[in-house]
C-alpha cells in the first residue's frame, strides 16, 4: 500500500494524479490552503477506493510551518513512499513587471516555497532510505521568455534544484523526478488563450506522472511532443528567441 | 453542437471547478448574457443542450464522488461525473448501474435531466426511477435538496426538466446489485414487425434487457426484419471494469459522410446475416453489449461535416404495432436508411419525472445522415404518424418537432415552463414553446 503526500493536492494535475492512484488504495496525506476544496479531494479519493485519506491546511509560503506539516504526516502514515509537490502559481507577468514586491512574491510561491519543502521532504526520505520525490515545473523554465519570465524564472530554479538533488540522492536510493508539462487545461490557465492542439487535460499529464513515478524517470516532458519541442526552443539562440518571445 | 453536429449553433463554454461556485457562476453569467444552461458530456443530439444565449456552463470539471454507502449501494456525486466514471468504482464492489442508456459518456446530470431509459426499461423504469436525492441550485434560492420528501415538486419537475429548473448540483443514485460483470446475451434473427412483437412477448419477462436492431433498408417482403438481443448479468464471473485504453477514434470529420446508401446496406445485410437461423448465446463484457459505440470515439464524425439527426418516438402499446410499421414502411420507401434502427419494449414502470419520455409502449430510434430533404419530406411524414398514434419525440435527440407536436406529446410543459429558472433557457426550449 503506497503512502503519498501532495502538496497543493487541490490543484488539477495532483487531484488528478489523486484519482489514478486511489484506484490502487493508497493512503494519502493531502495538503492546500482551502478545507472546503480539500475536504471535497478527500471525499473523492476515499469513494474511488483510497485507503485513508488525511487532510492539513496550510500555505506552502508559510516556511516555518512545513516541519509541523511533515511531522503531522509521518505520524500520520508512518513513512512517505511517494511525495508529489504540485502547488504554484500562474504570475501575472505584467502586473509583476510594474510591482516589485509582487513579482518577488510570486518567486516566493512557486521556487522558494518548493526549494523549502522538497528540502524537508528530501531530509526525511534520506533517514527512511527510499521514496520518490516528484515536482511540478514547467517546459516554461527552460528558455526566459518576455511573456513569462516571473513565472518562467521561478520553475527554472525549481528544474535546476530538481536536477542537482537527483544527482545526489540517486546513490542512496531516493528518487526524483522534475515534471515539465506544456499546456495543460485548468483552472490556473483558464484565462489565457492557449493553442488547442497543444493543449492536454489535466488526466493526460497525470497518466504520464503515474507511470513515470513507476518508472522511477528523472524528466517527463508531459505530453511527450514538448521534449523535442523544447529541445529546439532550447537550441534557438538568443537573439531569435528574443524577437519571437512578444 | 449537440452530439448529432446539428444544428451547428457556436457555443461559449464557462467552465466551473467546484460546486460551490455554481450561485456565484449562475447569477455572473445571467447578468451578463440573460440566460444561461448548463452542459455536460454534450451527448444530447440536437438543441436541447445548446443554451439560448450561446452561453453555457461548462460541467465537467464539477465530477467528484462526494459519498459511497458500499452496503446499500448508494452513491452520491457532482453532477458532471459521468457513468464510466460511475462504473468504475462501483463494479469491483458487485454493484452497477440500474438504468444505463445507450452510451456510457454522459453526466449524472445529464441523465437525469433528460430521465434516460436503456435496454431494461421494461424492468426498472427510467434513471430518474433510482434517483433518490439530488441538490438543485436555483438562481432565487440557492442550493436546496430535491427528494419525494424534500422539494417534492421540484424532484418531479427536474427528472426529465431538460436542464431549465436550476442548475443540478449533485446527484445520489441507487445501484443495483450485480454478481459479475459479464452478461449472458442470445441472439435471435426474425423476420416482420410481428415476429418483433412475439419474441418479445417471449422474452422480455425472463430478460434483464432487451433490444431490437432493424433493418431499415428491408421492404416488401422482409419489412421489419431485424436482430432481437436479450440478455442478464451473469451469475457469476469476475467484476471487471472495461479497460478504457481498447478503444478505436474518429480521427477527424471526413467531408463527405461515409455512412451512406451503398454503406448502409452492405452493413445491414452483412449483420442480419451474421446471426443465423438458430439463437446463439454467448458470454460478453458489459461494454460490448450496453455501449457498442463507446469502442468507437467520436462516432458522430463518422456521418461527416453535415452531420446527422436521430429520430426517436415513443408509441402507446395500443397503436404501438401498427404505428411501428407505418413508420418504417415510410423510412424503407424513403431509400434514406438509418444505420442505428433500434427497436425496444417499454414497460409500465412510471417515471416519477413530469416531462419522461418513454411510455408504455415501444420506442424506435433512428439516425439519419443530415439531409435537406429529412424536414421536406420524411420527418413531416413520420411525425405525423407519431402524433396520430399517440406518441411522442425525445427531446433529447431532436433537432426537428415542431412547437405543436412536442406541446401535444408533452401536455404537462406548462408546468415546467412555469418552475423554469428565468436565468435558464436552451435553444430547444426556445423553438418548441414559442407560438
Amino acid at each position: 500500500m503506497k503512502r503519498i503526500l501532495i502538496i497543493g493536492a487541490t490543484s488539477a494535475i495532483a487531484a488528478a494524479c489523486a484519482r489514478r492512484w486511489s484506484a490502487c488504495a493508497a493512503r494519502f496525506f493531502l495538503v492546500a490552503r482551502s478545507a472546503e476544496r480539500l475536504q471535497q479531494i478527500a471525499d473523492d479519493l476515499k469513494v474511488r477506493g483510497a485507503a485513508d485519506v488525511a487532510c492539513h491546511l496550510l500555505d506552502l509560503n508559510r516556511l516555518d510551518d512545513h516541519a509541523a506539516m511533515l511531522d503531522a504526516c509521518m505520524g500520520s502514515m508512518g513513512g512517505i513512499d511517494v511525495a508529489l509537490v504540485a502547488h504554484g502559481t500562474l504570475s501575472d507577468q505584467d502586473r509583476c513587471q510594474a510591482d516589485a514586491m509582487l513579482a518577488a512574491h510570486e518567486f516566493s510561491t512557486n521556487a522558494t516555497s518548493v526549494i523549502a519543502v522538497t528540502t524537508a521532504i528530501a531530509e526525511r526520505m534520506r533517514a527512511a532510505g527510499s521514496g520518490t520525490i516528484a515536482v511540478i515545473s514547467s517546459v516554461a523554465g527552460d528558455r526566459g521568455r518576455a511573456s513569462n519570465y516571473v513565472y518562467g524564472a521561478a520553475k527554472a530554479a525549481v528544474s535546476t534544484f530538481c536536477e542537482g538533488m537527483t544527482a545526489r540522492l540517486q546513490a542512496r536510493g531516493i528518487h526524483v523526478l522534475t515534471i515539465k508539462p506544456g499546456f495543460v487545461s485548468t483552472p490556473m490557465t483558464e484565462n489565457m488563450k492557449l493553442p488547442r492542439i497543444l493543449t492536454a487535460t489535466p488526466d493526460r499529464v497525470a497518466r504520464d506522472i503515474v507511470k513515470a513515478v513507476e518508472h522511477r524517470a528523472h524528466v517527463l516532458y508531459t505530453p511527450w511532443f514538448w521534449r523535442p519541442i523544447m529541445w529546439v526552443v532550447r537550441m534557438v539562440p538568443g537573439f531569435v528567441l528574443r524577437r519571437l518571445s512578444r | 453542437m449537440g452530439w448529432g453536429r446539428f444544428p451547428r449553433i457556436a457555443q461559449t463554454a464557462h467552465a466551473v471547478h467546484w460546486r460551490a461556485q455554481l450561485p456565484a457562476v449562475l447569477r455572473g453569467l445571467a447578468d451578463r448574457f440573460g440566460t444561461t444552461l448548463p452542459y455536460g458530456a454534450g451527448r444530447s443530439y440536437g438543441d436541447s443542450c445548446l443554451a439560448a444565449s450561446d452561453h453555457v456552463i461548462d460541467m465537467k470539471d464539477v465530477d467528484r464522488f462526494i459519498d459511497a454507502d458500499w452496503e446499500r449501494g448508494l452513491i452520491t456525486a457532482e453532477a458532471g461525473a459521468t457513468l464510466e466514471q460511475v462504473l468504475s468504482v462501483c463494479i469491483p464492489r458487485g454493484w452497477f448501474l440500474p438504468v444505463a442508456p445507450g452510451t456510457q459518456h454522459v453526466t449524472l446530470g445529464g441523465a437525469l435531466a433528460n430521465d434516460v431509459h436503456g435496454k431494461n426499461h421494461h424492468v426498472r423504469g427510467t434513471f430518474g426511477c433510482h434517483v433518490t436525492r439530488f441538490g438543485l441550485v436555483r438562481s432565487d434560492r440557492g442550493e436546496i435538496p430535491c427528494s419525494k420528501v424534500e422539494n417534492a415538486e421540484w424532484y418531479h419537475a427536474t427528472i426529465g426538466g431538460l436542464g431549465l429548473t436550476g442548475i443540478i448540483a449533485w446527484v445520489q443514485l441507487q445501484l443495483m446489485p450485480v454478481r459479475s460483470s459479464l452478461m449472458r446475451v442470445q441472439k435471435t434473427r426474425f423476420g416482420s414487425v410481428d415476429d418483433f412483437f412475439a419474441l418479445s412477448a417471449e422474452l422480455d419477462a425472463t430478460h434483464e434487457y432487451a433490444v431490437a436492431w432493424i433493418d431499415c433498408l428491408a421492404h416488401g417482403k422482409s419489412l421489419g426484419r431485424g436482430v432481437y438481443s436479450v440478455a442478464n448479468h451473469a451469475a457469476e464471473g469476475p467484476l471487471t471494469v472495461a479497460s478504457r485504453d481498447r478503444r478505436l477514434r474518429v480521427p477527424f470529420v471526413p467531408p463527405i459522410g461515409v455512412v451512406n446508401a451503398v454503406s448502409l446496406r452492405a452493413f445491414n445485410s452483412l449483420y442480419y446475416r451474421r446471426v443465423g437461423q438458430a439463437r446463439v448465446d454467448t458470454t460478453v463484457g458489459y461494454e460490448p453489449f450496453l455501449f457498442p459505440l463507446d469502442r468507437i470515439q467520436r462516432w458522430n464524425q463518422l456521418y461527416g461535416a453535415r452531420g446527422f439527426q436521430q429520430f426517436q418516438c415513443a408509441l402507446p402499446e395500443q397503436h404501438a404495432r401498427d404505428a411501428a410499421r407505418e413508420l418504417l414502411h415510410a423510412i424503407a420507401a424513403g431509400r434514406r436508411g438509418s444505420f442505428l434502427a433500434v427497436m425496444k419494449r417499454c414497460g409500465t414502470v412510471a417515471s416519477p419525472g413530469l416531462m419522461s419520455f418513454p411510455m408504455p409502449g415501444v420506442t424506435l430510434a433512428l439516425d439519419f445522415p443530415q439531409h435537406a430533404e429529412l424536414a421536406r419530406s420524411l420527418f413531416p411524414r413520420l411525425d405525423r404518424i407519431v402524433a396520430e398514434a399517440g406518441g411522442r419525440l425525445y427531446p433529447a435527440k431532436d433537432a426537428h418537432m415542431s412547437g405543436e407536436n412536442f406541446r401535444l406529446g408533452y401536455p404537462r410543459w406548462q408546468q415546467l415552463e412555469a418552475m423554469r429558472d428565468r436565468t435558464l433557457n436552451s435553444r430547444f426550449w426556445q423553438r418548441v414553446t414559442a407560438t
